[in-house]
């Protein structure tokens, strides 16, 4: 008992690794979306055609890859048509998303908040008020439990 | 409209007697407890202690008068009423893990059993060694079965799980029934034979239904979604993304209205009508009386003394049950039209609810 008690490897081991039915997440295929083009939505913010960059990035989202690079590079091209939005725009733009694509919106306005950048916060609040006020707790729910992550 | 409160504990499960005269409810403990209705309050009767464990799933078969009631401590008993006094009589489950549901069968001759061992026990009773047996169904349930329901032919068994799938299983057993018609979900049902597997994006199956025919099954996910399979067209599934909590149980009122209710703390009731059409109709609750009293200067003083505050801030939520709502459960009507209900949360309150068609 004296022995090797300050000793606490025993804790780092994994220990359902040796679990035989383990259970095995499968339900996400690989479908090849790779994102929305970068220098589409780019044109598309440049024109001021902000409503229809919305649903470009929103139609085409990666959530089946299993390439984290990729869900980044969608992740960040949707910041950037957020960001670009107007506080008086968003309402109007919303109106025109049906619920999945609204769900995905919540999906990525969590994903913002987590890539926590200078100065996105705000407006990314702004959104996450707007949305919630249209589809309430649920799209919340979602968020969490849903395995097809963005 | 009414409601009695159990005291403060949350109500885990409760199950009713056949004219509804008698109600077995667990306090969130090891003990079931029986209450007899006496005008317009609940005596209690009986207490069965024989679990070790939280008890998990109670029901009461109506025509047979026997209770079934199962628990973490990965057993379940029958209990029959001899000589005014519930005896109890062990079931053999073979399960390592705790039960976590209990159903009987429409005609009372089997019950179903989910468990955290991944495993549904269909249990029988064999008269030659009087006990009751179970037969395992293992395949392809890959985690812990959160709730089940019988399809009214007495074979069907719609069980809804936690790694997100809701299944329904054929639960024929060749030594007690005789073999099963074919059906809307299928033809070929031996022992264990799994007829659907539908999951959803990601939510564990709270509860699970069947309609009164049996030609659909609603089911409701802890991703605030609720879905209808329907076994009269194709299997289709219509799903609806609601903007509540997540629904924890599930109701059929008739073959079109159903009920469900969760962590939002009030019945909401839904229509399917066919395959793509599932709305939300509304809510079922009592509208809160608006308590807006004139308040005297001393009460204004008062308010801001103590709470810094002179609203009048009632912390009370505005549905009638203050907690989530748990189970639900047929009071009155049969399976085709449900003139009551009764809906047990974790306030330890118990309330029955009218619904007219």
């Amino acid at each position: 008992m004296s022995k090797a008690t300050t000793n606490v490897d025993f804790r780092k081991v994994d220990v359902d690794q040796y679990e035989e039915e383990k259970y095995e997440d499968d339900a996400v295929v690989d479908d090849g979306v790779t994102g929305p083009n970068d220098a589409e939505v780019q044109a598309l913010i440049a024109k001021g055609r902000l409503a229809d960059a919305l649903q470009t990035v929103l139609s085409t989202p990666p959530i089946a890859s299993k390439n984290p690079a990729v869900k980044d590079k969608a992740a960040q091209v949707v910041m950037k048509v957020l960001t670009a939005f107007k506080a008086a725009d968003i309402d109007g733009a919303i109106k025109n998303l049906d619920q999945n694509k609204l769900d995905v919106l919540m999906k990525y306005i969590y994903r913002g908040f987590e890539m926590s950048s200078e100065g996105n916060g705000a407006q990314l609040l702004v959104w996450h008020d707007k949305v919630f006020a249209v589809t309430g707790l649920g799209s919340i729910v979602r968020v969490l439990t849903d395995r097809r992550r963005v | 409209m009414s409601l009695y409160s159990f005291g403060l504990d949350p109500v885990s499960c409760h199950a009713w007697n056949k004219d509804r005269t008698q109600i077995a409810i667990s306090p969130n403990n090891t003990e079931v407890h029986i209450y007899q209705k006496s005008g317009k309050e609940w005596t209690k009767i009986h207490e069965l202690t024989q679990h070790s464990g939280r008890i998990t799933g109670i029901d009461w078969a109506p025509i047979s008068n026997r209770i079934v009631t199962c628990a973490s401590d990965r057993n379940a008993y029958v209990w029959t009423l001899k000589d005014r006094v519930w005896k109890p009589t062990l079931v053999l489950l073979r399960i390592n893990r705790a039960a976590t549901c209990v159903k009987w069968s429409p005609l009372e001759n089997k019950f179903a059993l989910g468990s955290g061992a991944r495993i549904i026990s269909v249990c029988y009773f064999e008269k030659e060694n009087d006990w009751w047996l179970s037969k395992h169904i293992k395949k392809p349930i890959r985690s812990t079965v959160l709730s089940l329901d019988w399809h009214p032919n007495n074979i069907l068994l719609a069980a809804g799980s936690s790694d997100f799938q809701c299944r329904v299983f054929s639960g024929y057993i060749k030594d007690i029934e005789e073999k099963p018609g074919p059906t809307a979900w299928g033809s070929k049902m031996p022992f264990g034979e799994m007829l659907l597997e539908q999951g959803d994006d990601g939510g564990w199956v709270h509860s699970v239904c069947f309609s009164p025919s049996g030609n659909s099954l609603a089911w409701v996910s802890h991703s605030s979604t609720i879905l209808v399979t329907d076994a009269a067209n194709k299997k289709t599934v219509t799903q609806l993304k609601t903007e509540y909590l997540p629904l924890l149980a599930v109701l059929y009122l008739n073959e079109t209205e159903i009920v469900a209710a969760g962590h939002d703390c009030c019945p909401y009731q839904f229509s399917y009508t066919g395959p793509g059409s599932l709305k939300y109709i509304g809510k079922i609750d009592l509208p809160k009386q608006n308590s807006k009293v004139n308040m005297s200067a001393m009460q204004h003083f008062r308010n801001l003394d103590k709470r810094a505050t002179t609203e009048n801030e009632n912390t009370d939520l505005e549905t009638l049950h203050q907690n989530s709502i748990s189970q639900l459960c047929i009071v009155e009507g049969d399976r085709s039209k449900v003139t009551k209900f009764s809906s047990v949360g974790l306030d330890g309150d118990m309330v029955i609810w009218d619904f007219k068609h």
